[in-house]
Parts: C-alpha cells; sequence; structure tokens
C-alpha cells in the first residue's frame, strides 16, 4: 500500500512544485485569450447539445482552453479541453 | 544557405544578449560568416558584452534611414574572423524602426552572411515586432522561474502567430544543486509547461560575469561550464546530433554535470 508521505506528517511541499502548480494555472489564463463570455457562451451550447443524449454533471463540467503539440510535433497548436462528467446516458439517445 | 536567428525571451535580464554575443562567437569560430544584430533601440548592450563600444560609428536606424551603408555600420571583430556587429541606436527609440524596414535589412544581410543573430529587446511591443520581423528561426531563452517561463509561454505564443514556427527553448543559468533538492523547476518540467523543443541548457556560472566585464564571450574560455554549453548548441544551430543530459543515471555530481553539459562523452 502505498502512503501518501509528506501528507502524513505534513512535510510541505517542494518549492519546485509550488512553481510548477502556480505556472500552469497562470498559463491557463494567459493562453485563453478569449473572454469568460466566450467560453461561457461555448460551455452553455455544448451542454445544451449533449443533454439531449445524456444527462451531464453541469456542476462539475470544466472547459478550457491551452495548448497542445501537434500531431507530428512539430508545432504547438491551440486545444479545446473539455471534461464533462456523464451521470447517465438516455435511451433514446441510443 | 543563410539564416536569420532570433534571441527572444519576453522578460528581460534572462541571458539574451549575452547568449547573442556568445553563439554568435562560437558561430564565427565555427568557421562561418556571422552578424550580430542589436535591436534594442535606446538601451543596447551588445556593444559592450562583446567589447566593442568604442568603434562605433553608425548604428541600425543609420542604415535604415538611409543615412550609411550597411558595410559602413558594421564593426568587425578583430578577434574572430568572420564575426560583425551591427549595433543599435542609444539616442532614439523603437520606433525609429519598423518591421518592413527589418526585413529589408535581413535580406541584404543574407547575401552577405551566413547567420545573422537578431538580438531581440525584453517586452512584445515594437521592438519585439521589429526583431522577429526578418527572422527564419527563433531561439526563446528562459531562466527556471515562474516569471521567465510564463512570459516564455507568451513569446512562443506570439512567434506561432507571426508564423515563426517551432521555436527553441534555451534554459538559461540552470543550478543542478538547486534542483537536485527541488528548489528548482528541472528542465524536464519546463519542457513539459512550454511544450516545445529544446536547443541547449546553460548552467549557471560565475565566469558569464567575468566575461561580461572584460568584454570577452566565455564561449572561448574552455574550462567554463557554460562556455560548454554554448559550443554544444551551436553545433545544434548547425544541424548536428548533440546528445543531451541523462539525469537518471547515478553517478557523482560532478560527473553527472560535466556529462550533461558535454564535458565528458560517457
Amino acid at each position: 500500500m502505498l502512503l501518501d508521505l509528506s501528507k502524513i506528517f505534513g512535510k510541505p511541499k517542494n518549492s519546485k512544485e509550488v512553481a510548477k502548480e502556480r505556472l500552469k494555472l497562470v498559463l491557463i489564463h494567459d493562453r485563453a485569450n478569449v473572454s469568460p463570455q466566450f467560453l461561457e457562451m461555448l460551455k452553455s451550447e455544448i451542454i445544451k447539445v449533449i443533454t439531449n443524449y445524456m444527462d451531464v454533471d453541469e456542476s462539475a463540467l470544466d472547459i478550457q482552453l491551452t495548448k497542445t503539440k501537434s500531431d507530428d510535433g512539430e508545432s504547438i497548436v491551440p486545444a479545446l479541453y473539455a471534461n464533462i462528467p456523464i451521470k447517465n446516458i438516455k435511451s433514446s439517445g441510443k | 544557405m543563410s539564416e536569420v536567428l532570433v534571441i527572444t525571451s519576453g522578460k528581460g535580464g534572462v541571458g539574451k544578449t549575452t547568449t547573442t554575443a556568445n553563439l554568435g562567437t562560437g558561430l564565427a569560430l565555427a568557421g562561418c560568416k556571422v552578424v550580430l544584430v542589436d535591436t534594442d533601440i535606446g538601451l543596447r548592450n551588445l556593444d559592450v558584452v562583446m567589447g566593442l563600444e568604442n568603434r562605433i560609428v553608425y548604428d541600425l536606424v543609420d542604415v535604415v534611414e538611409g543615412s550609411c551603408r550597411v558595410k559602413q555600420a558594421l564593426i568587425k571583430d578583430k578577434r574572430y574572423e568572420g564575426l560583425y556587429l551591427l549595433p543599435a541606436a542609444q539616442t532614439r527609440d523603437k520606433s525609429a524602426v519598423n518591421p518592413q524596414q527589418m526585413m529589408k535589412l535581413c535580406q541584404e544581410l543574407k547575401e552577405e552572411f551566413d547567420y545573422i543573430l537578431i538580438d531581440c529587446p525584453a517586452g512584445i511591443e515594437q521592438g519585439f515586432k521589429n526583431a522577429i520581423a526578418g527572422a527564419d528561426r527563433a531561439i526563446v531563452v528562459t531562466t527556471p522561474e515562474v516569471s521567465a517561463v510564463r512570459d516564455a509561454d507568451r513569446i512562443i505564443g506570439l512567434l506561432e502567430a507571426n508564423e515563426l514556427r517551432n521555436p527553441k527553448l534555451l534554459i538559461n543559468r540552470l543550478r543542478m544543486d538547486m534542483v537536485k533538492r527541488g528548489d528548482m523547476m528541472s528542465i524536464d518540467d519546463i519542457i513539459d509547461i512550454l511544450a516545445i523543443g529544446l536547443i541547449g541548457v546553460v548552467p549557471d556560472d560565475e565566469k558569464i560575469v567575468v566575461s561580461t566585464n572584460r568584454g570577452e564571450p566565455a564561449i572561448t574560455d574552455d574550462k567554463a561550464l557554460a562556455g560548454q554549453a554554448y559550443r554544444n548548441i551551436v553545433r545544434r544551430i548547425r544541424g548536428e546530433e548533440v546528445p543531451f543530459l541523462n539525469f537518471n543515471e547515478d553517478q557523482g555530481f560532478v560527473d553527472k554535470l560535466k556529462k550533461i553539459f558535454g564535458l565528458k562523452a560517457n
């Protein structure tokens, strides 16, 4: 069994882990150079379509604009990341 | 075939000018004909880092405004065969030059030189736009700090938006001792975050300060660790495959460091 020793003993994280976490968060905002309204609109449209087929947990929905390596690994391309937890798939959608 | 390389970073003080001076000198030592162009108008420094500050007659603004010919403004570095500097103007500002003029200048320099290295100013405004205008390739310099990596990410996005594809990352001032104890982001951490290819890693080295004091690039110092790192990067720029670091093996710290920066074959 693996135990997270650092949690048990309350040892503080390495400062580099803190740096990485903070960087990742700040970059999500930096990279998404679209307005929050744009993302909200996109989010509600996506929900509208998906709920025709399945029940999703709207409160846990996570949509972000980020970037990723292209298939050939040559360049960086923007990517739409969406994490949509499904509660139940509607039988009428089958 | 000649190539225009822009050395940029977003954040100031991460080592763009030092990198430009060292890589340019290294390329010249490798037998290439090289010109270093300082585009940091108003805050020029490549001249002092190269130790050529006393030889400036004309500058970049004089050239683009047609006050002199390109050849008149080029300073020949007498120490290294084939190395030239085109200094920035000190008494003007970034708006004295525009991207079209830079593109034209780069085209003209390409006829004469193998490598044109553009030292980009900090920031993302006019100076940055001028610096990248005529470039074929970009090297993004960062240090293992939150602020520098964040700015590098922004710069990478802007380079892509300006059709400068596939920029390469240079991690500067890495301190292996701090990485080892978990107090500095590692090379892998930074590459993970920025998702671009690496061209080299330069260790934090006191000799850089000493060489800048003297106006002699550290790449010429055989004993300097940073000099070795720069020599490896020069080889990579020229298309050679030079192996990268291996952190996983358990070996003596000094050996590991030597291996990482190419002082030791294996």
